[in-house]
Order: C-alpha cells, then sequence, then structure tokens
C-alpha cells in the first residue's frame, strides 16, 4: 500500500475568508474515506484542493506522489461534481464520450468502458436516451458513470448518493468496496450517516476544522458511544465546548 | 484531440437545437430582407403644400413630381390646415412677404418642400432675367439696325442678326461606385452583413458558454486535464464554422435576391466575416463572465452591441463631433464595416484592408487573453 493522498496543515480559503484551517489527511491506496460534515462545513472547498482547483493558502497537498494543483494529474482522478453538470441536450453515451475524451481516454477505451461504467449505475438502456428526459436519480448515476468512466486511480465522488434510492445505493457501495479490493482510492463526502459507516476512514469536519478523524469503529469505541452519529454529535459539542474557553 | 472533442459537442448540441439554428440562420435574411424594402422606397416621396394667395407663375413654378400643391381659401390658418389635413408646409403670400410653414414631422418632406421653394425662386430669378435680356437685345437690335440704315452698310446689320447662341450644355454622369440605382441600401448592406455575424455570433457564443457556468459543466470540464486554450478553440472553431455558413447564406441570398454587386473578392468578405465572428465570440464568452442569468446576457446586448451599430459607419464618422470620432476607433463593428464597405463597394484587395483585419485580430487576441484569466477562477491551474 503506497499513500496516495497527503495533506499536511492544509489552510484554505476564498480572499480573506479561511475557510479550511489545520487539516492534515493521509489516504492509502485501496482506502475508502469518507467526509462527513453539515453544509457549509467546507466539504466541497476541501475536495476542490485536493484535485488542484485551488492552490492551498497554507500547507501542503500531495497525490500520487505529486504536488497539487498539477493539471496532467487530473486524468487519473474521476471526478463527480456535487451538481449534475450535465449537457442536457446531449444523451447519456454522448455525455460519457466526451468527458471521457476529455479524460485522455482514446476512442477504442471509450468503447470498451462506457458499458461498465453504465452498468455500474443501471444505465445501459437509456444511455441513447437525452439527458434532458432523465429523473434526478438517472442523472445522479450518469455523474458517477462519468466519474469511473476513465477507470481513475482516485475517486473523488461530492454527495454521490443524493436522490438515490436505496437498493442502488447498496448496489453502488458494493462497486465501490470492490474497486478499493482492486487498488483504487476513494474519497467522498457526504451527510448521510449509512454511507459514513461503509467507509474505512472518516473525518468529520465542522466550521472549517477537522473535529474526528479515524475508523469508524475506533471512533466509537474512543468516543463511548454507539453510532457514527453519536461520534459526529458528540465531537461537535465538544469542538463549541473549547471554543466558548478560547 | 480536445479541442476537436469540444468543437464536435458544440456542433451536436447546436444541432439538437433547431430554434437556434433557425434564429442563426433565417433570422439575419428576414432582417435585410426588410431593410431592403425599407430603403428602397426612399426615392418617390411626395409633399402635399397648401398655398394661399401665392403668385401663380411661382405655383407653377414650385411645381414638380415630389410636390402636391392645394389651394386653400384666404381665411384658411395655416397651422390649423397642416393639422387637419396633415399637409407637409403650407406658403402664405402677402404683398412681397412669403411664409412657409412646415410640419416638420418628417424632416425629409420639409427638406423636399424647402428644396422646391428655392428652386422655384431661382428658377423665376433667371427667367426674369432672361426677359431682360431679351428685350434689352431686341432694343440694341432696333438701334443697330437704325444706325446701320443711317450708315448705310448692310453688312452690320446681317451680322448682328445671328445674336450669339446660348451653348446647351448637356450633363452625363459618371459613378464612380454603384450605380444611378444606387440607393441607401447599398451603403447599408455591408455593415447589416458584418453586424448580423457580429451580434447572433456574441450572443449565441455568450449564453452558450453562461449555460456551461450556470449548470456547472464547465466547472467540470476543467476538473479533467484540459487547458483552457483547448477549450476556447473547441468553442472558436465550432462558432466559426457556423459564422462561415451564416456569411456564405448572406452573401448568396444578396446577390442572388437583392441583385447586388460585390466588386471585391468573396474569399475576402468570408475573412472578414469569420475574423469579425471570432471578435464576437471570444467577447461573448468573456461579457458572459459577468452575466448570472440569460437575462443578465440580454442585458448586455444595450451596452455592448448597439453603440456599435452606430459607430459602425451609418453615420458617417468624419460627420460626427470631434470628440465623438475616437469611439469608434474602440469598436471592432467598425473596421470589420469598414473593411466589407470597402470590399463590396470599392472592390479592395487583401492588401487594403489589411489594417481593418488586423486591428480586428487584436481585437480578438485581446479579449482571448482575458477569457484565459477570467478561466483562472474556476482552476488554478
Amino acid at each position: 500500500m503506497s499513500e496516495t493522498i497527503h495533506v499536511s496543515n492544509l489552510q484554505q480559503g476564498y480572499g480573506k475568508t479561511v475557510v479550511l484551517r489545520d487539516i492534515n489527511l493521509s489516504i492509502q491506496s485501496g482506502e475508502i474515506l469518507a467526509l462527513i460534515g453539515p453544509s457549509g462545513a467546507g466539504k466541497t472547498t476541501l475536495v476542490s484542493t485536493i484535485m488542484g482547483m485551488l492552490k492551498p493558502q497554507q500547507g501542503q497537498v500531495t497525490v500520487l506522489g505529486q504536488t497539487m494543483p498539477n493539471r496532467q494529474l487530473l486524468a487519473k482522478i474521476g471526478y463527480m461534481a456535487q451538481t449534475d453538470a450535465l449537457y442536457e441536450a446531449l444523451t447519456g453515451r454522448e455525455n460519457l464520450n466526451f468527458f471521457g475524451a476529455m479524460q485522455g481516454l482514446t476512442p477504442g477505451q471509450l468503447k470498451q468502458q462506457i458499458p461498465h461504467a453504465a452498468g455500474v449505475v443501471n444505465l445501459q438502456q437509456d444511455l441513447d436516451t437525452r439527458v434532458q428526459a432523465y429523473s434526478g436519480g438517472m442523472k445522479r448515476r450518469l455523474s458517477l458513470a462519468i466519474a469511473l468512466v476513465s477507470d481513475p486511480e482516485l475517486l473523488i465522488l461530492d454527495e454521490p448518493t443524493v436522490g438515490i434510492d436505496p437498493e442502488l445505493r447498496q448496489q453502488i457501495w458494493q462497486e465501490l468496496h470492490q474497486l478499493a479490493t482492486k487498488g483504487k482510492t476513494i474519497l467522498l463526502t457526504t451527510h448521510v450517516m449509512e454511507d459514513a459507516e461503509q467507509a474505512d476512514q472518516l473525518m468529520m469536519i465542522r466550521n472549517g476544522a477537522a473535529i474526528a478523524q479515524g475508523t469508524p469503529k475506533h471512533l466509537i469505541a474512543a468516543f463511548h458511544v454507539d453510532s457514527v452519529e453519536a461520534v459526529f454529535l458528540k465531537a461537535g459539542r465538544q469542538q463549541d465546548e473549547n471554543n466558548r474557553y478560547i | 484531440m480536445r479541442t476537436i472533442a469540444i468543437f464536435k459537442r458544440v456542433l451536436q448540441e447546436m444541432f439538437r437545437d433547431k430554434r437556434t439554428l433557425a434564429l442563426m440562420f433565417v433570422a439575419p435574411l428576414l432582417i435585410l430582407t426588410l431593410i431592403y424594402f425599407l430603403f428602397q422606397s426612399n426615392n418617390d416621396q411626395t409633399a402635399a403644400l397648401g398655398v394661399q394667395n401665392v403668385n401663380s407663375t411661382l405655383v407653377k413654378a414650385i411645381d414638380n413630381d415630389h410636390v402636391t400643391i392645394h389651394q386653400l381659401s384666404d381665411s384658411a390658418s395655416a397651422k390649423r390646415v397642416i393639422r387637419q389635413k396633415d399637409y407637409a408646409g403650407v406658403l402664405v403670400q402677402k404683398g412681397d412677404k412669403l411664409t412657409l410653414t412646415l410640419q416638420n414631422s418628417d424632416q425629409s418632406k420639409s427638406a423636399i418642400l424647402k428644396q422646391s421653394l428655392q428652386a422655384a425662386q431661382v428658377k423665376l430669378k433667371t427667367k426674369a432675367m432672361a426677359t431682360t435680356l431679351k428685350a434689352q437685345g431686341q432694343a440694341l437690335q432696333k438701334l443697330q439696325q437704325a444706325l446701320a440704315a443711317a450708315t448705310r452698310n448692310p453688312n452690320l446689320a446681317q451680322n448682328q442678326a445671328g445674336a450669339p447662341k446660348v451653348p446647351n450644355y448637356k450633363l452625363k454622369t459618371h459613378y464612380l461606385y454603384g450605380n444611378a440605382d444606387s440607393t441607401f441600401f447599398n451603403t447599408l448592406l455591408p455593415i447589416m452583413m458584418g453586424f448580423v455575424v457580429f451580434f447572433f455570433v456574441f450572443l449565441i457564443s455568450g449564453i452558450a458558454l453562461l449555460k456551461e457556468r450556470t449548470t456547472g459543466t464547465l466547472y467540470r470540464l476543467l476538473a479533467t486535464p484540459v487547458k483552457r486554450s483547448e477549450i476556447i478553440n473547441g468553442y472558436l472553431v465550432g462558432y466559426g464554422l457556423f459564422a462561415l455558413i451564416q456569411t456564405l447564406l448572406i452573401v448568396f441570398y444578396s446577390i442572388f435576391v437583392f441583385k447586388i454587386q460585390i466588386l471585391g473578392s468573396i474569399w475576402n468578405l468570408l475573412i472578414i466575416n469569420v475574423l469579425l465572428a471570432f471578435v464576437a465570440l471570444t467577447l461573448g464568452l468573456f461579457i458572459s463572465t459577468f452575466a448570472a442569468s440569460e437575462f443578465q446576457m440580454v442585458q448586455f446586448i444595450p451596452v455592448v452591441v448597439i453603440p456599435q451599430i452606430f459607430f459602425s459607419g451609418i453615420i458617417p464618422i468624419n460627420q460626427m463631433a470631434h470628440w465623438l470620432q475616437p469611439i469608434a476607433r474602440i469598436m471592432p463593428l467598425y473596421y470589420g464595416a469598414d473593411a466589407m464597405s470597402n470590399v463590396i463597394q470599392k472592390g479592395a484587395n487583401f492588401m487594403n484592408i489589411g489594417f481593418d483585419l488586423t486591428i480586428l485580430v487584436g481585437f480578438a487576441v485581446l479579449f482571448l487573453m482575458l477569457n484565459m484569466v477570467t478561466m483562472r477562477r474556476y482552476r488554478q491551474v
């Protein structure tokens, strides 16, 4: 196992406002890390920084041994955005073809990869329908397929399970675990606790700071509670108390 | 490779959107056809003139194809007659004094009346002069005859009988550009061709990129190893192609339907329009950065597009106030329209329009740079 993502002493923000501070993070290849936190906590900012869309204000981000930002390295990262960033006038297949080509896949590779990626999210039947006729869940699934299509080393999924029914959610998690056993690294954000319990590693972010970090089992034991949700609530209360004394 | 994929996607999206496609290709022809008919009928305008107590010789002298004369009774008030009967003007004579009251809601009719009145006065004066001359000539002749009879020299009388002939001038007019049938439309067409391409490419490409921003596809796109320049180039090639087709359509429509004579080469026209489209495209993409919605994009039309029409040569730049003239120099359409007019009406070659083309390239490069900078907001590498 090698280290896929390394974040040290990261401070990040926009202009003078600081969104994230003192973030330290390490993910090994084959691990699934879930970032949990309320909306506005800074999850998406952290994800953008790891992808190199934003330069760190302070600290360092390394992905696959290379310092970010690094444009070329984006070819090895599969990204699923929080909003369904899809071309509605095009069909599902055309969307996959386009984004695949942007990732640097050849037409031959695309022909091979598209059926597989569409299969994972159960979209084979609807690939030749235009996206504007898709339901919300189908769009979400197509977004995920786009992230998978280039068979990337690192998958970054921003809220992947929103609007997806429980059956398909389970199916997707199965696929994610399978990818992880093949050595792929997965970083996802969520505020669904069931998702968090499936992950190997958890990082809880609240008000721009990491309040708890570790495996789900370890965290539950350390906080003397019985669920991940309880860990999050307790860690949040502790953060508030600490802030009061400062 | 990625540029081609983006180019292909632009085409796919465009072909799916039949209405925008129709707008891009049919609307320009519709506009040009309207302009064609509007500016054709300009020549046979007539103005109605009411006359009151005016000397009949003067009235006769005023009368021409463009003026319809109506006799008025003595009591009518000029202003009331104009309001009631919608005459363009009323001419009243009181002794030696002539008073012309003009409606002046249509300045071209006022001009016709003023011109006709002036011409009539000149006509009458020359006539009067001619009569005096004739009278003088006759008197002179009589005097000479008397003199000849007195001196008994028949030669002298004979000589004088052949009075000096007035040379009969015949005017023949040559037109350097265009011909006697040239109307304002001929001046307007090259400008409108450039404008139509500029306007539609600006609007459609600007809104297309705006849509990419608002739906998040631009951010998603930048989360791949694509270069910013590849995105812009893909757009450039895609919309450049549409601009090219649009230009061809307009040029051939003008040639075959309006029977417009294009003196220069069509290739030069295509080069100008494609360059103009590039400027419009890069400007549209840039402006779309400042718009949060399609509606806000449309709000930029009166600010960015409309002023360009005024400075594109429809109103001659050298007739403008001095402080206004430099503004034309910062309008891309001014250079485009200038080059277009030169090619269509004066048969300018590539070298002649080189300066305009260089400036257009300069504009395109400038906006291109600005686009690259603004896209940094989304991805900092």
